[in-house]
């Protein structure tokens, strides 16, 4: 997002809300009248991620959208947690796809919608890692190409965590998941290419690109609010701590996100038809330790003995991020 | 819309699942007690009145202040702060300039005329000895309650050790005067040149109420020094008392002045005024032991002051003074080397401490004097029932900052003396240790420092030295407060929970735990920037 | 007004007066002239107020279908053979939902081994997926019922798939009576949805439903399917006033009355049967036939009816329940259980492979000699079978049958006698 002056706010734009900014500078989220498009009675685990990021994102886009808000869900978790019959948590119009082919479904959402003349009605499809990254890839890809008009949020807790943490498409290097178990010569899961969902977006061209994670709520609004009202196909990656799935604490959410940003790990930036055109700096820079050593699906790492070997190759796919998108480099209007 | 069954669902129905049964524990809003607050002598609300300045609202945050303390102007000036030693903010990049926005909020209220309201009239009256900060203090808190007040003050002017022992260049006396007359437009009569000789009689024939006992200390000690008869041997009180007067002293050109407190430099600096061209501290200790500010130090240093550490004077002449080297032993204190030194200088200022003068208490039964002080009890009453004491003449740390807190806190208990009854402050909240704080969520934002004079006027002038911040500025310092342990609504609860279980209550209103839905997951408490939420266990 | 037109082109002309608003397509042969009829028309204005979406794969194509039609869209698509496999977990969440989808299927046999021409296994893989299954007998017929099927599933919130025989009809040029615009402006009132995705009246479509009422929901789509065996016939008659032709219905009966023989199947291949039916009633065979229309709702009662006065019934079908018999088959038998006679299934068509005249006269009598195995294979080559048997018995790694049998045909694909 776009560089701020400091200007005396006491907590500036870090935290949700600052009695002392002018309203239009708060966060949805700190509004009383935000959509809280995610409510109360959900079966989502204690301090969950993905819950608090659909709520964010939702929100931000009920905002940006002036309410008129389609949004159509893949099978996963935030689907299965939020509309267990009799109840439903969802305060839009919701609908829940199949599990790969959500943005499909919105595309029909969204043709519908131009069929009808109904061009305020603004459409976005959610999908875990799963759902987006693997089996939902061939949907996704066709919605890009077409460029049909729809917001895609891909949630990325970095496993099938509804069905048991499994390992998925995006799962990081060395993770353990129930299918890539710390045992063994090499525990956790294998040092792949990886698959980076955003890069993938941006090889298709597409009108906008961006990554964001609950830990910087600011950054996130801005981005979602920003794709929500741009027409063409749109990519928004989320990374979301599963306290369950990546064996952090609970409360640690927001920290374990924090500091995979800080880290690197995760890159805050956007792209527009395919070139990134900024970042989001990172303010205090960590070594990846410091975030491995939260989640205890990386504890192989550290015990019985300290395995130097992976913890620098982790410490690199972090450098050439930080490299590759500037991510130490301010920002300057 | 006529919906199928079981495969559409209506808005809202997850409400019925109340999700707060998961809970192993919960959150609750809890008030700490910031650093600050703690450590101010005054017992000043510090944060509560910055929490009012952050929002450009200075005439409620200077009414919060003057709740506990009527000198802010004075005390932004000469108070030393250790509130800011104690400020959270330190541990993340420097403390918040507090005494400079208490000062800019002292000269807004100055420039702006901002007046005390006297209370409703008891018709009880009390007496105040002496008219320093802790006599104004406790008269200003007694008009408060309505009690009629009655100073005497033995000097030709009020304000006691701030006008007769900090020199003009750190409170200039327009700011002294101001804050006095706001006292005494509240009713508050002050009787100058009024030395009570003997307080019994004056119980006695006067019938006051009450008494506050707030001489100060104003007895210079001495040491003995073998000294020529043209030798100009000064104690440092007297000299500012006559600069004060307008009769400076000749101190010539080299002066030297002997002693390790705040009076030590505040005297040299007065004689650098003067016109001495050297101006020499002579202290038996060295840098670190001094009791003097460091503060100040460094302002003397800047001045041109110079210091001889480990030194004692031992003989004076009229033009040559012998001095004797010392050593640290392994305890701290000053031992004699044996070893000797001349050094030119036309006058020897001492300044080596203060006593209390308490001869006028001599009639007065049941007091108790300990080390020269008078000992008085939590509720600041001496020996003798209905004679309250404090400042410099009762056993504490001298400062103004303190005098006033006595003063405070003997008028409330005065004032519960005076119905009968007896005065319990209000119970103290769990520190707001920094250990608590989320300190991400605080923009970096570096103190702003006080521009000061510069060298040449300061050198030649009684002009005040340190300046104040204007309002861009003070503004900035009192939002760089972290509201340590008390919540400043700042959302992020309220955002943080991925159940949406907390309410907002509106502005000035704060939030409320929603704990049918609650799940205990603790991210409010982890990411509350100000650690102002903990979590308590479920009784199940 | 008749136009000499392929049946592909029929449907498209007939499917774009019925006015949808989304149309997916992703080729497969041999559907695909319906639908590329269909792009023609979107892209130059001739059919406004439709978005046409080429999607990336079948499961795109329902995807996007069901979106559009939760979304209070009229959509529609087509596929066939592998394509309907490849969107099954579509078809079924289509009809779980209730989405009133009509979709085209040009029926195709399912490979391995890999197979372009007609036989029915496509439809029949997805009887019981919860769509109405209506098989056309004529392009006539394939035209009519996509009008007539917009009206059913918007009804009843059922999605539906008309089936006509790939190439066979859909490739084929025939005289067709089209529809006109106020025809069907007249008949087909415009879709009112049963549930939204709406802003203004947001709810949560596709709740989890767990076994406390998953019975219970299965339960009202089989009774929707109930409902639907009333309305098809009273809709085929509305149709023919408006129209004037007749088409639909649940069944069609051709000198049944008083048959000894009745011969029943699906689609197009009725018409081969019932000009073996008059040669042999020509020649004083008792034997009539059944077209059915209606597959899915089955019309036990109307089938049991028609059968009432036959001795024996011959199902012909071009579909393969592997390992067992017959799928038509079994649904007839189903229907006529009360009355125990003898019901012969045969397995003809598979494949595309053509059914003549000649070897209907001679099968029917065959039947009517009871001289019918159970299950019968029409046409079949037993020397190929018998020599890829000695091939497999022979040795293990004998090679993909497939290939072994064209080879011993010599790549002839189709054998017309």
């Amino acid at each position: 997002m776009p560089f701020e002056q400091i200007k005396f706010y006491q907590t500036g734009t870090f935290t949700v809300g600052n009695r002392l900014l002018d309203i239009s500078d708060r966060a949805v989220q700190s509004d009383t009248k935000r959509s809280n498009a995610l409510n109360s009675g959900h079966r989502a685990c204690r301090g969950c991620g993905e819950a608090l990021g659909a709520r964010y994102a939702v929100d931000a886009a009920m905002r940006a959208a002036n309410k008129n808000l389609i949004a159509v869900n893949a099978t996963g978790c935030l689907e299965v947690f939020s509309t267990p019959y009799p109840e439903t948590s969802w305060q839009v119009a919701w609908m829940h796809s199949l599990f790969g082919n959500a943005s499909a479904v919105a595309a029909g959402v969204a043709a519908a919608m131009k069929a009808k003349g109904r061009k305020e009605v603004r459409v976005i499809a959610q999908g875990g890692d799963g759902g987006t990254a693997d089996i939902g890839m061939g949907c996704l890809s066709g919605m890009f190409e077409r460029n049909d008009d729809v917001l895609y949020i891909c949630y990325d807790n970095e496993a099938y965590m509804n069905t048991g943490v499994q390992r998925s498409g995006t799962t990081p290097a060395a993770a353990r998941t129930a299918t890539t178990p710390s045992v063994g010569p090499e525990p956790g899961n294998t040092f792949g290419q990886g698959k980076s969902l955003p890069l993938i977006a941006m090889a298709h061209h597409i009108p906008y690109v961006a990554t964001a994670s609950v830990a910087n709520l600011h950054d996130l609004e801005y981005k979602v609010e920003k794709a929500t009202v741009i027409h063409g196909a749109r990519y928004i990656h989320v990374h979301v701590p599963c306290p369950l799935g990546w064996g952090s604490e609970p409360h640690d959410t927001i920290k374990v996100a924090r500091a995979a940003v800080e880290s690197g790990l995760f890159p805050l930036f956007e792209a527009e038809f395919g070139d990134v055109t900024a970042h989001t700096p990172i303010r205090r820079p960590q070594p990846v330790e410091d975030y491995l050593k939260l989640q205890k699906r990386f504890a192989h790492l550290f015990r019985p003995v300290r395995d130097e070997i992976r913890l620098a190759a982790i410490q690199s796919i972090a450098d050439r991020n930080i490299q590759r998108f500037g991510l130490l480099e301010e920002v300057t209007r | 819309m006529e919906k199928p069954f079981a495969i559409t669902l209506d808005v809202g129905s997850s409400l019925a699942n109340h999700t707060g049964s998961w809970r192993t524990e919960r959150p609750v809003y809890v008030d700490r007690l910031p650093p600050c607050n703690h450590a101010c002598p005054a017992g000043e609300n510090i944060q509560g009145w910055l929490y009012y300045a952050e929002s450009g609202d200075y005439l409620r945050a200077w009414k919060s202040l003057v709740e506990n303390n009527p000198l802010p102007a004075i005390m932004g000036r000469v108070c030393y702060h250790p509130c800011e030693t104690g400020c959270n903010r330190a541990q993340l990049d420097q403390p918040v300039n507090i005494h400079a926005v208490e000062r800019f909020l002292g000269d807004e209220a100055i420039r702006r005329g901002w007046q005390f309201t006297p209370g409703t009239p008891t018709g009880k009256r009390v007496l105040v000895v002496g008219s320093g900060p802790s006599g104004l203090s406790a008269a200003y808190q007694l008009a408060r309650f309505g009690h009629q007040v009655i100073i005497y003050e033995a000097g030709p002017a009020a304000g006691g050790m701030m006008r007769f022992g900090i020199p003009k260049y750190r409170l200039p006396r327009e700011v002294l005067d101001a804050e006095i007359a706001r006292i005494t437009d509240m009713g508050v009569s002050i009787h100058l040149n009024t030395h009570v000789d003997d307080l019994a009689r004056v119980m006695q024939e006067e019938k006051f109420d009450a008494v506050f006992l707030a001489v100060g200390a104003h007895v210079a000690k001495r040491a003995y020094i073998p000294a020529g008869d043209a030798a100009k041997i000064l104690d440092a009180l007297a000299v500012l008392r006559s600069v004060e007067a307008g009769e400076p002293p000749l101190l010539g050109r080299r002066v030297l002045v002997y002693g390790g407190g705040n009076t030590a430099l505040d005297v040299a600096r007065t004689a650098k005024r003067l016109g001495a061209t050297e101006t020499l501290i002579v202290y038996r200790r060295n840098r670190e032991k001094m009791p003097a500010h460091d503060s100040e130090v460094q302002e003397a240093l800047e001045e041109g002051i110079q210091f001889k550490w480990l030194s004692t004077i031992k003989k004076a002449t009229d033009t040559t003074f012998t001095v004797e080297k010392m050593r640290l032993d392994e305890k701290g204190f000053p031992q004699p080397t044996g070893e000797f030194e001349t050094i030119e200088g036309d006058s020897l200022v001492l300044a080596l401490g203060q006593d209390v003068d308490l001869s006028f208490l001599e009639r007065v039964d049941g007091l108790e004097i300990v080390d020269g002080v008078v000992k008085v009890s939590a509720r600041m009453m001496t020996g003798h029932a209905g004679v309250f004491a404090g400042g410099d003449m009762v056993p504490a740390e001298r400062t103004v900052t303190v005098a006033v807190g006595h003063g405070k806190k003997a008028a409330r208990n005065i004032d519960a003396y005076l119905r009968s009854d007896v005065y319990n402050g209000p119970t103290k909240h769990e520190l707001a240790a920094f250990d608590k704080l989320n300190t991400w969520y605080y923009s970096d934002a570096p103190l702003t420092v006080q521009p000061l004079l510069d060298a040449a006027r300061r050198e030649s002038t009684f002009d005040e030295v340190v300046k104040g911040l204007d309002e861009n500025n003070a503004l900035f310092e009192a939002r760089r407060c972290l509201s340590c342990g008390n919540c400043f609504e700042c959302d992020n609860c309220y955002g943080v929970c991925p159940d949406n279980a907390v309410l907002k209550l509106g502005a000035g209103k704060r939030f409320e735990f929603n704990y049918d839905y609650c799940k205990g997951c603790g991210m409010c408490a982890a990411e509350c920037p100000c650690g102002a939420i903990e979590m308590v266990p479920e009784t199940i | 007004m008749f136009k000499q037109i392929e049946g592909s082109r029929a449907v498209a002309e007939t499917v774009a007066l019925c006015r949808p608003q989304v149309i997916c397509a992703y080729p497969i042969t041999p559907q695909t002239h319906i639908v590329e009829a269909l792009g023609e028309m979107v892209k130059s204005g001739e059919l406004a107020g439709c978005e046409f979406v080429n999607v990336e794969s079948e499961f795109g194509a329902l995807s996007v279908a069901i979106g559009a039609s939760a979304a209070g869209a009229r959509s529609y698509t087509a596929t066939a053979s592998q394509g309907l496999l490849f969107m099954a977990e579509a078809v079924y969440n289509a009809s779980g939902l209730g989405l009133p989808i009509v979709m085209t299927i040009g029926n195709r046999a399912i490979g391995a081994p890999i197979n372009i021409w007609n036989d029915h296994s496509d439809s029949m893989s997805m009887r019981d997926a919860g769509w109405i299954q209506l098989f056309a007998e004529t392009n006539q017929e394939a035209a009519d019922l996509h009008i007539q099927a917009f009206r059913l599933a918007e009804e009843l919130s059922c999605p539906v798939m008309v089936c006509m025989d790939g190439f066979i009809l859909t490739h084929a040029y025939d005289r067709i009576d089209l529809a006109t615009q106020e025809q069907v402006d007249g008949w087909l009132p415009p879709y009112e949805p049963q549930q939204v995705l709406d802003p203004a009246d947001p709810v949560s479509i596709g709740a989890m439903v767990g076994p406390d009422a998953f019975a219970e929901v299965r339960y009202l789509a089989h009774h929707k399917q109930l409902r639907a065996l009333e309305r098809i016939p009273v809709l085929s008659r509305e149709f023919f006033k408006t129209f004037g032709r007749n088409s639909g219905g649940l069944l069609r009966t051709y000198h049944t009355d008083g048959a000894e023989t009745v011969v029943v199947a699906l689609g197009s291949v009725n018409g081969t049967i019932q000009e073996a039916v008059d040669e042999l009633r020509a020649d004083g065979v008792s034997i009539g036939s059944i077209s059915i229309c209606s597959y899915r709702p089955f019309p036990l009662a109307d089938v049991q009816a028609a059968l009432a006065d036959a001795k024996r019934v011959v199902v012909l079908e071009k579909s393969l329940a592997v390992g067992l018999g017959g799928m038509l088959a079994t649904d007839v038998q189903m229907a006529i259980q009360s009355r125990q006679r003898r019901v012969y299934t045969v397995i003809a068509g598979l494949g595309g492979r053509a059914i003549t005249k000649v070897s209907l006269m001679d099968l029917f009598r065959q039947a009517r000699r009871d001289a019918l195995e159970s299950v019968t294979f029409l046409d079949l080559n037993w020397d190929a079978i018998t020599r890829q048997l000695a091939r497999e018995t022979a040795v293990r790694r004998s090679g993909p049958i497939a290939e072994n049998i064209l080879k011993d045909l010599g790549e002839l694909s189709s054998r017309i006698a």
